[in-house]
């Protein structure tokens, strides 16, 4: 009888993927709220690394007509002392049904494994990027040139000489030019035969010579050009600012701040671009271009000077980073002291040269936890951005002094809006 | 006799000639030796991620896409990873060819009882049990799926995902209510229909009597009774089939509403015969493979070490712990399946004087295959335990029988136990378990008030007094009311039709009405 063995081992796996991402959307409001649970408890590091998480099993039941109560009979093997007529105590309710084949309730919580793009899509999901006017820039496709065929005009550089070639050998086989092999073999033949051939002979070859004279080896219609598009393409790669101020009132709580911050904001560009840099940008009264652990950790003291650092960004951008290449985002983090004398050029540098080259501009205000950062007056550079924003800049800006406020915070910088509203303060 | 160029395989490993030497060898023990006569088989051999694939969509090769099968995947994913749960080494289906999964992970030895089990144990069964053939259509369940895969996508691209969803979700909360428990009436066709009146006919003539004429009669029904009745059997009322019911009558589904319903109804319908007979499709399976492994040994086909690991496996599956046991959970299929099919064998061959009056028909015959052909041909797990299973089995499994009445104080009581007195008790009481009548809820469609709110009036009766579950009957009603679009109520009344619990509800607009 026919038997068949078949091999499904190399079939496409994960056949029940669509099943699981029906599964997920549907949950989603449930796995989101999960997913922002599991992430406060996390560094901000293996925030993103997937893992378990566990949704409770009411929203996604699936109800049946289930009977319970009343009256049960049930028959069970291994009797080792009783007899007819015995009575037995039934188990106490907290102890669960004994023997009692229970109907399997399971755990009232469903526990399953989300993997890592699963849960950076959910954990970004209802983020988006900032709805400011130079949207637009964001999207900003540039030019890229496409192979598309062949052409019969062109630039001489563009000749295709393989197309070309074949081209000119087809047409001569199908046109049947003489090939010289073959005049020059009548040649020698005519060199060793008799009178009358050799008439003949040369007869022949002066006619193939004139048939292969009248068929170019290569004519210009065989020529190709190989042709080339220009089409769009999106720009998909971004750089990221990491402005910090670490002059000597700043602690390492505000800088650990500021670091969850850019994270999350790395995190959040890198699921959108292809390619992200990252600056780091740190300044006390002078302002240098660091990597990041002199950022996060370097010892540094001085005054504060905030336009130092935006001239330090304004600079880069202008040597490395055009505009029309990059999307910029920048971030700065600063306890918001800067020198009074400074406002007027740190407005200026802001307002003129940083944010309208910049997708977008967040500025977060750290203070020290359980401090009464938001009783006090307004620092001096929030006072100025205040400003600056009441006067149409697109600057966004939140305070911060807790650890758990900064996926809040960054959640609501970057909350999708409706399509004119603007980031509200 | 040993010579070990006779082997099927050496070791462990194996390659696809390997697989084709075991099935031919099994195959050559199973028609001879047992007489079986099985589907052509198909064996496909997959990873572990493929199985827990097949475990979410209820082991069917291709079936449509819904959430619930992405939620049950998840769930066992996770309980796999953590070496909560073991897999299958196979999962069979009943379809021709009968396709048997086998993991690639098996050893030599486990493909051989595998194949032993799945390719000719359950095909056996599927082939020849009466529930099978009566409600499944093996040659066409594949293509049938198939079908139902392209049709619920196609319904998404049409009229939306959401609203296929909502459709689905309350067909499957409706599943085990969409089964049809007997055989349909037959179509009778007309010619046939106009002989049987004129036979009536001839029957009333020859026996008439004016007689009867005088005889006084009861009062006469009312108009009302009358269109009641009329509407009921207009409606082909009661119905306990409430998806077919819904497919046939609901007034305002769409009609690719009606054929989801109908698809949902048409795979409960297929698994129904599967729920009826796991103990003895199970017992017929592990029967089967073990005769053809204890052959195959014998014949020195496999090595001593290879049966040897076989016997351990083959241990493991028909294990069955006692009720105080804390890995007791409940009967395994598989043990009292084994377990009886190795008794009717005993009695048949060998039989002693309880045997010969308890199974008159069958004690002593010696005809063991004959049988057992018969007996997975004509039984179902109900039956074929009320039917056979035997007081020495009973003595040995040492069982008895618990009555647990909540309004008894002084405890639960032992009402039977493996002795004289109790032996057809206990084998009526553990039946009863397998009965799918005391299984699912016995809820019928009773009538639909026409004339006033349309209103789908349902009845649960109530037995031993087990109610419905209140949060998870509201949510089902609430499916069921989206479907009917109109109100539902649901009774529930004990036998003396004493009303328990009323539910009544009111759909939710669905998105596929506007």
């Amino acid at each position: 009888m026919a038997i068949h063995i078949v091999d499904r081992r190399l079939n496409p796996g994960s056949k029940s993927l669509e099943n699981r991402q029906r599964f997920l959307r549907r949950a989603k409001a449930l796995v989101q709220g999960a997913v922002k649970k599991s992430s406060q408890d996390r560094d901000i590091k293996d925030v993103l690394e997937g893992g378990e998480i566990s949704i409770p099993l009411d929203g996604m039941d699936e109800p049946r007509f289930r009977r319970e109560g009343g009256t049960r009979d049930m028959v069970l093997p291994g009797n080792k002392k009783f007899i007819e007529g015995d009575m037995l105590p039934r188990p106490s309710q907290g102890g669960g049904k004994g023997s009692g084949p229970g109907e399997g309730d399971s755990e009232d919580a469903f526990r399953f494994v989300l993997s890592r793009d699963e849960f950076v899509d959910l954990f970004l999901d209802d983020l988006e990027l900032p709805d400011l006017a130079k949207r637009k820039l964001a999207e900003a496709e540039s030019e890229g040139i496409q192979r598309a065929g062949y052409a019969t005009s062109g630039s001489p550089a563009n000749i295709s000489i393989s197309r070309t070639v074949s081209r000119a050998m087809a047409r001569r086989v199908a046109l049947r030019r003489p090939r010289p092999e073959a005049i020059a073999e009548l040649e020698a033949e005519a060199e060793t035969c008799d009178e009358a051939r050799r008439a003949e002979l040369l007869a022949e070859i002066e006619t193939l010579k004139a048939k292969a004279r009248r068929i170019p080896f290569i004519d210009p219609i065989d020529i190709r050009y190989r042709r080339f598009e220009s089409v769009p393409k999106p720009v998909a790669q971004a750089v990221m600012f990491c402005l910090m101020d670490v002059s000597g009132s700043m602690s390492e709580h505000m800088k650990d701040l500021a670091k969850r911050f850019y994270m999350l904001l790395y995190v959040f560009l890198k699921r959108r671009y292809r390619h992200v840099e990252i600056v780091f940008i740190r300044h006390t009264d002078r302002a240098e271009e660091v990597d990041e652990d002199t950022f996060f950790h370097g010892p540094a003291s001085g005054g504060t000077l905030v336009s130092s650092a935006l001239q330090a960004m304004h600079d880069i951008v202008r040597s490395r980073f055009r505009p029309a290449d990059w999307n910029i985002y920048a971030a700065q983090a600063s306890d918001g002291d800067n020198m009074t004398s400074d406002s007027p050029v740190t407005g200026h540098l802001l307002t003129d040269m940083i944010l309208p080259v910049c997708q977008f501009f967040a500025y977060l205000e750290v203070g020290e936890a359980a401090n009464y950062t938001f009783d006090m007056p307004d620092s001096s550079l929030w006072t100025l951005y205040e400003r600056l924003r009441a006067e149409g800049a697109p600057l966004s800006m939140r305070k911060v002094s807790e650890r758990s406020e900064i996926f809040p915070v960054f959640h609501d910088l970057f909350q999708r809006r409706g399509k004119h509203e603007r980031a509200a303060p | 006799m040993t010579e070990t160029a006779d082997r099927l395989f050496q070791g462990a490993d194996w390659d696809f000639p390997t697989l084709q030497r075991i099935h031919d060898a099994c195959e050559k023990i199973a028609r001879s030796e047992l007489g079986l006569d099985v589907y052509p088989n198909q064996i496909e051999v997959i990873t572990a991620e493929q199985m827990l694939d097949a475990y979410s969509s209820v082991g069917m090769p291709l079936f449509y896409k819904h959430w619930s099968f992405g939620k049950h995947f998840a769930f066992q994913e996770a309980s796999y990873r953590k070496g909560l749960m073991g897999l299958a080494y196979e999962i069979v289906i009943n379809s021709s060819p009968c396709i048997s999964y086998l993991m690639e992970e098996n050893t030599a030895t486990m493909q051989t009882l595998v194949i032993a089990h799945a390719a000719f144990g359950h095909n056996h069964f599927f082939k020849n049990n009466y529930l099978f053939k009566q409600w499944t259509d093996a040659d066409g369940i594949l293509d049938y799926l198939e079908f139902a895969k392209g049709y619920v996508a196609q319904c998404e691209e049409r009229h939306g995902r959401q609203a296929v969803e909502q459709t689905m979700d309350a067909a499957h909360a409706l599943m085990s209510h969409g089964i049809d428990r007997y055989p349909g009436k037959k179509n009778l066709d007309l010619r046939a229909e106009e002989k049987r009146a004129g036979q009536r006919r001839l029957h009333e003539e020859s026996v008439f009597n004016d007689l009867w004429r005088t005889v006084p009669t009861g009062p006469a029904k009312t108009s009302a009774v009358l269109s009641v009745e009329r509407r009921r059997t207009l409606l082909g009322l009661p119905q306990e089939n409430i998806l077919y019911f819904l497919e046939k009558s609901a007034p305002r589904l769409q009609p690719w509403q009606r054929e989801l319903l109908r698809i949902v109804r048409h795979i409960a319908q297929y698994f129904y015969p599967q729920s009826q007979t796991k103990v003895m499709n199970e017992g017929t399976a592990t029967y089967v493979h073990y005769r053809i492994m204890t052959h195959l040994h014998e014949q020195g086909q496999i090595s001593d070490g290879n049966f040897l690991e076989f016997l351990q496996s083959h241990t493991n599956v028909v294990f069955q712990p006692d009720f105080d046991d804390p890995r007791f959970s409940g009967f395994n299929p598989y043990a009292l399946g084994f377990a009886m099919m190795q008794d009717i064998e005993r009695i048949v061959t060998s039989p002693d004087d309880e045997d010969r009056e308890w199974f008159p028909e069958i004690a002593g015959t010696g005809d063991t295959m004959g049988v057992l052909r018969s007996v997975w041909a004509n039984y179902r797990d109900e039956s074929f335990i009320t039917q056979f299973l035997s007081p020495r089995l009973m003595r040995r499994l040492r069982l008895f029988h618990l009555h647990d009445d909540p309004a008894e104080t002084a405890g639960i009581r032992v009402d039977a136990i493996h002795d004289e007195r109790g032996y057809r008790r206990v084998r009526r009481e553990l039946a009863r378990q397998y009965d799918v009548g005391y299984i699912d809820a016995n809820i019928e469609v009773v009538d639909v008030d026409l004339a006033g709110d349309r209103r789908l009036m349902l009845r649960h009766t109530v037995v031993k007094g087990a109610q419905l579950n209140e949060v998870d009957t509201r949510r089902v009603l609430q499916h069921l009311a989206d479907l009917w679009s109109y109100d539902v109520s649901l009774v529930e009344t004990d036998t003396a039709d004493k009303v328990l619990k009323e539910y009544v509800l009111s759909p939710r607009t669905m998105a596929a009405a506007a």
